[in-house]
C-alpha cells in the first residue's frame, strides 16, 4: 500500500452517512499507481476485442491511434518528417488535454466532498458561452485584461451552474446527480437558443450559420509551441497545470480542503466536529463549476475561437472528466496523467488523425465511449482492483476490507 | 399518512389542506385565462392567484413548508401566466391549448418515462439504485429498431429490445450485487457503455443512412370514442405501449404492496439482513429486480424508436432515463405518485412542443421546460421522501 496514496482517512463509522468517496475508499487507498494502470490496460484490452469484432485489426488500430496522438514524439528514434508530424499531433493532444485536466478536477474535487458531479459538461458549456460573450464584445481592452476578464466570466458562469446544484443539495436535499444532469440539458438548449439562428448572440456576418461571432484577435491565448496558424499548442495547458497544482494545495495542504474532505468522508462526524456540511457542499460545487467553466474558456480562447451550436450538442468532454477523475484516483496528479491518456485517445481517434482504412473514425469515437465506460465500470467495484493486484506475481493482495452493513440516514440526501 | 393526523391540529382547516386549496385555486386561475373559457381580463385570475399565494403563505407559517411553498410558487406562476395569456393573441391560445391533443401528447411523452420509472421503482425497492435506466432505455431504443428491422415485425423488435435491456441490467446486477460496486458509479459506467455500444452498432450497421424509413411500428389502439369531445381526442388513437405503460402501474403497485412476493421484495430493500435471516435470498431478489428494471426501461426505449419517433438516432434517450429516475424519487417510490409526476413531465414536454407558436425565436428555449420542471420538482418535493432503507448499499453476508 503506497503511503503517498491520499484518501487515508478512516472508513465511515456504522450509522453514519455513506458517501461515494467513502465507498470507493478501497480503490483510492490500495495499490499506488498499479491499479489504475491495470484498470486502463484491461479497458483497452476489452476495447481491442470490440475493434476485432468490427472486423478491424486491434493492433494496427491502436498503433494508428498512438501515432495520431503524437506521443511517439517522445521517442528519440522518430526523426525527419515523422517527427514533424508527431510534433503537430502532440500539440493537438495537448490542446485537448487542457480542458480535460480541469474537467477531471471538477469531478475529482466533488468526489472528495462526497458529491458526484455529472454536470461538468453543462458547466463547461456555460463557461464557453460566457467566455465567448466577453471575448467578442470588449474590443477596446488590452489583450491580457481581455483574456483575464473572459476567463473570470467563464469561471463565474460555471460556478453559478454548479452552485445551483450545490445549493439545492445543501438546502433541499435534491440529489446532485439528477440536478447536474438536468442542468446539462438546460445549458445545451440555452446555447442552442443564444447562438442558433436568430439567437441574440449569433454572428452578424452569416445568419444562416448557427455560430457565435469570432472572438477578438487580442483575446486569443498565445501559442508557445508550433505554428499559431496550424493551431500549435497554446498556453492554456500551463493554466490547467496551475489549476491542478492549486487543487493539490487545496486538498492536501489547506484547512479549506480538509473541511471539504471531512464532509466527503463522513458528513455526520464533520458536523459533530463543527463543520457545516451544507456550506462545504456549496463551496465544493462552486470550485468544481469554476474549474469546468475555466476549461470552457480555455477551449474557446485557445482553440475554438467561437461557439457553434453543433459543438454544444455533441461535446462530451465533460463526461470524460468522470472517467479521468476516477482513473486518476481523484488526485490532482493522477487526474493530469489520466487527462493526457484521454486527450491522446481523443486526438488519436479524431477524423483528422485516424486513417479510415485502419479503423473508421465514426466507429472510433464510440470505441472511446466504450473504453471510458469500461474504466468507470472497473473502478466502481474496488474488489476488482484488489483482485487485479493479487494477480501480479510477488505482490500480495491487500487484506480484504471488512464490509459493514450500515444504516444510512438519507433523509436529507436523495 | 396525512399531516393532519400527525400534527393533530384542532383548527377547522389544517395548513396542509390550505396549501392544497391554494394549489387548486392557482389551477383555476390559470384555467380561466385559457381556452375554452378565455376570460380576456386578468383581474379574476389575479384575484384567485393571489388568494392561492396567501393560502400558501399561511400554510408555510403553519409549518407546512414544502406544500405551502409549492402553493406560493404555483400561485405566482399562475399570476404571471394568466397576465401573459390574457395579453396574448386569442387565435394562438386556441392553437396551443387544444386540451385533447395536449392530453394525448402528454401521454405519449410520459410513456417512456413511466416504463423507466417503474423499472427504477422495482430495482430500488430491492435496494439497488439504478441510475443506468438511461443507458438501458437507449439500448432498448436501438435494439428495438434493429430487431424490428431484422425480424420485420414490431413484436420481434420489442422482444430484442427487452433482451438487450435485460443484458445491460445483468451487467449492472453483477457489479452492484455480486461485486458490491458503488451503484451510482457503475450505473454511470453502463450509461457510457450503452452510448458507445449503440453508437458503434448504429454506425456499423446503418452508416450515414440511418435506420430504414419502413421500420415496422408498434400498433396503435383505435377506440370508437372519437366523437366524444376531449376524451375522444385524447384517447381514441394511442400506441399500444401507452396502454401497456398505464396498465403496468397498478400491476407493479399490486405486486409490491399486495402480494407476499412483493413484501419479500421490499423487505430486501429495507432490511436485507432481516430478509436473509428469514430465508429470502437477497442476491436472487436483487438480480431479478434489476433485470426486470432493465426490461422495463428497454420497453420505454423501444416505444421511443419504433412507437414514437419511427427511427433511431445516437443518444436519442436524451436524459429521459434520468427524468424517470427523478419522477420515481419525487413520486416517493410509489407507483401511483410516480405516474402523476411522469404525467407532469410529459405535459411539460407536450407544452414545450406547442409553445413555439408564440415565439419562433424562443422555440429552443422552451425545450428546457421538461428539464427545468424536473429540477424544480426534485428540489421542491424530494426532501420529504424516504428511499428504501438499504437502497444503494451492497449486502454482505457474515
Amino acid at each position: 500500500v503506497s503511503l503517498s496514496a491520499p484518501g487515508d482517512a478512516p472508513p465511515p463509522e456504522p450509522g453514519g452517512t455513506v458517501t461515494v468517496a467513502s465507498r470507493l475508499g478501497g480503490f483510492m487507498r490500495s495499490g499506488g499507481v498499479l491499479v489504475p494502470v491495470l484498470t486502463a490496460f484491461l479497458a483497452f484490452l476489452a476495447g481491442g476485442v470490440v475493434v476485432l469484432a468490427t472486423g478491424a485489426n486491434p493492433l494496427s488500430t491502436y498503433k494508428a491511434i498512438f501515432e495520431g496522438s503524437g506521443l511517439n514524439w517522445l521517442f528519440p528514434w522518430v526523426t525527419g518528417d515523422d517527427r514533424t508530424l508527431a510534433a503537430l499531433n502532440l500539440q493537438q493532444t495537448l490542446i485537448i488535454t487542457t480542458p480535460l485536466i480541469l474537467l477531471g478536477l471538477a469531478v475529482a474535487i466533488a468526489f472528495r466532498a462526497g458529491l458526484f458531479n455529472i454536470g461538468g459538461q453543462g458547466q463547461f458549456n456555460v463557461g464557453a458561452m460566457a467566455a465567448v460573450f466577453i471575448a467578442t464584445r470588449m474590443h477596446g481592452l488590452p489583450g491580457v485584461l481581455h483574456i483575464l476578464l473572459a476567463i473570470a466570466a467563464a469561471m463565474a458562469a460555471g460556478g453559478l451552474w454548479a452552485g445551483i446544484a450545490g445549493f439545492l443539495r445543501a438546502r433541499t436535499g435534491a440529489n446532485e446527480v439528477i440536478s447536474t444532469i438536468m442542468l446539462n440539458y438546460t445549458a445545451i438548449y440555452l446555447g442552442l437558443y443564444l447562438f442558433g439562428q436568430g439567437g441574440p448572440l449569433q454572428n452578424d456576418t452569416d445568419k444562416s450559420v448557427p455560430v457565435s461571432a469570432d472572438i477578438a484577435q487580442n483575446a486569443h491565448l498565445p501559442v508557445f509551441w508550433g505554428d499559431p496558424e496550424l493551431q500549435g499548442a497554446h498556453v492554456g495547458i500551463f493554466i490547467a497545470l496551475l489549476g491542478a497544482l492549486l487543487a493539490w494545495v487545496l486538498l492536501e495542504r489547506s484547512v479549506a480542503g480538509y473541511r471539504i474532505k471531512a464532509v466527503g468522508f463522513n458528513p455526520d462526524a464533520a458536523e459533530y466536529g463543527g463543520i457545516s456540511s451544507g456550506g462545504q457542499i456549496i463551496r465544493a460545487m462552486l470550485i468544481c463549476g469554476a474549474l469546468a467553466g475555466l476549461a470552457g474558456s480555455l477551449d474557446i480562447l485557445g482553440w475554438q475561437f467561437r461557439v457553434a451550436t453543433n459543438d454544444i450538442q455533441i461535446s462530451q468532454l465533460g463526461f470524460y472528466g468522470i472517467a479521468i477523475a476516477l482513473l486518476g484516483r481523484n488526485t490532482p496528479g493522477g487526474t493530469v496523467l489520466a487527462a493526457l491518456l484521454f486527450g491522446a485517445l481523443l486526438n488519436g481517434t479524431s477524423v483528422r488523425n485516424l486513417d479510415p482504412a485502419v479503423f473508421d473514425p465514426a466507429l472510433a469515437s464510440n470505441l472511446t465511449y466504450i473504453i471510458q465506460g469500461l474504466i468507470v465500470l472497473l473502478v466502481s467495484a474496488p474488489i476488482i482492483g484488489t483482485k487485479l493486484l493479487g494477480l501480479i506475481p510477488g505482490r500480495k493482495a491487500p487484506p480484504k476490507e471488512e464490509h459493514r452493513v450500515v444504516a444510512v440516514d438519507r433523509s436529507e440526501a436523495a | 399518512m396525512s399531516a393532519g393526523t400527525i400534527t393533530a391540529r384542532t383548527a377547522a382547516v389544517t395548513p396542509r389542506q390550505a396549501a392544497w386549496g391554494g394549489i387548486a385555486l392557482a389551477g383555476i386561475a390559470a384555467y380561466l385565462a385559457l381556452p375554452p373559457l378565455l376570460v380576456r381580463s386578468p383581474i379574476p385570475s389575479l384575484v384567485l392567484a393571489f388568494a392561492a399565494v396567501a393560502l400558501g403563505a399561511w400554510a408555510v407559517r403553519g409549518e407546512e413548508r414544502r406544500l405551502g411553498g409549492a402553493a406560493v410558487v404555483i400561485g405566482l406562476l399562475a399570476a404571471v401566466g394568466s397576465v401573459a395569456a390574457t395579453g396574448a393573441d386569442e387565435g394562438k391560445l386556441n392553437d396551443v391549448f387544444v386540451w385533447g391533443a395536449l392530453a394525448a401528447a402528454m401521454l405519449r411523452y410520459a410513456t417512456p418515462l413511466i416504463f423507466a420509472a417503474l423499472g427504477g421503482l422495482v430495482s430500488e425497492r430491492s435496494g439497488v439504485v439504478n441510475i443506468a435506466l438511461e443507458g438501458m432505455m437507449l439500448s432498448g431504443a436501438f435494439f428495438g429498431a434493429w430487431g424490428a428491422d431484422v425480424t420485420g415485425s414490431w413484436i420481434g423488435g420489442l422482444v430484442v429490445a427487452v433482451v438487450a435491456g435485460a443484458a445491460m441490467a445483468l451487467i449492472h446486477a453483477i457489479f452492484s450485487v455480486s461485486l458490491k460496486a458503488d451503484q451510482i458509479v457503475s450505473g454511470t459506467a453502463i450509461n457510457f457503455l450503452a452510448a458507445g455500444v449503440t453508437g458503434l452498432l448504429f454506425v456499423q450497421i446503418y452508416g450515414t443512412e440511418g435506420t430504414p424509413d419502413n421500420l415496422p411500428e408498434i400498433v396503435e389502439v383505435h377506440l370508437p370514442i372519437g366523437s366524444i369531445p376531449f376524451i375522444g381526442e385524447a384517447f381514441a388513437q394511442l400506441s399500444l405501449m401507452v396502454w401497456i405503460a398505464l396498465a403496468l402501474v397498478p400491476v407493479v403497485g399490486v405486486y409490491l404492496f399486495r402480494t407476499a412476493q412483493g413484501l419479500r421484495h421490499r423487505s430486501v430493500g429495507e432490511n436485507p439482513l432481516a430478509a436473509d435471516t428469514a430465508g429470502i435470498s437477497v442476491t436472487r431478489t436483487r438480480y431479478l429486480a434489476v433485470i426486470a428494471s432493465g426490461m422495463l426501461a428497454a420497453m420505454g426505449g423501444a416505444f421511443l424508436s419504433i412507437g414514437f419517433v419511427h427511427s433511431f438516432n445516437q443518444g436519442m434517450s436524451a436524459g429521459k432515463g434520468f427524468i424517470a429516475l427523478a419522477a420515481m424519487i419525487a413520486g416517493r417510490w410509489r407507483p401511483g405518485q410516480t405516474l402523476l409526476i411522469c404525467l407532469l413531465f410529459g405535459f411539460s414536454s407536450a407544452l414545450a412542443q406547442r409553445l413555439p407558436t408564440f415565439s419562433e425565436g424562443a422555440a429552443t428555449l422552451f425545450q428546457t421546460l421538461p428539464y427545468v420542471v424536473t429540477l424544480i420538482v426534485v428540489a421542491g418535493l424530494v426532501g420529504r421522501s424516504r428511499p428504501p432503507a438499504a437502497d444503494g448499499i451492497p449486502y454482505e453476508r457474515h
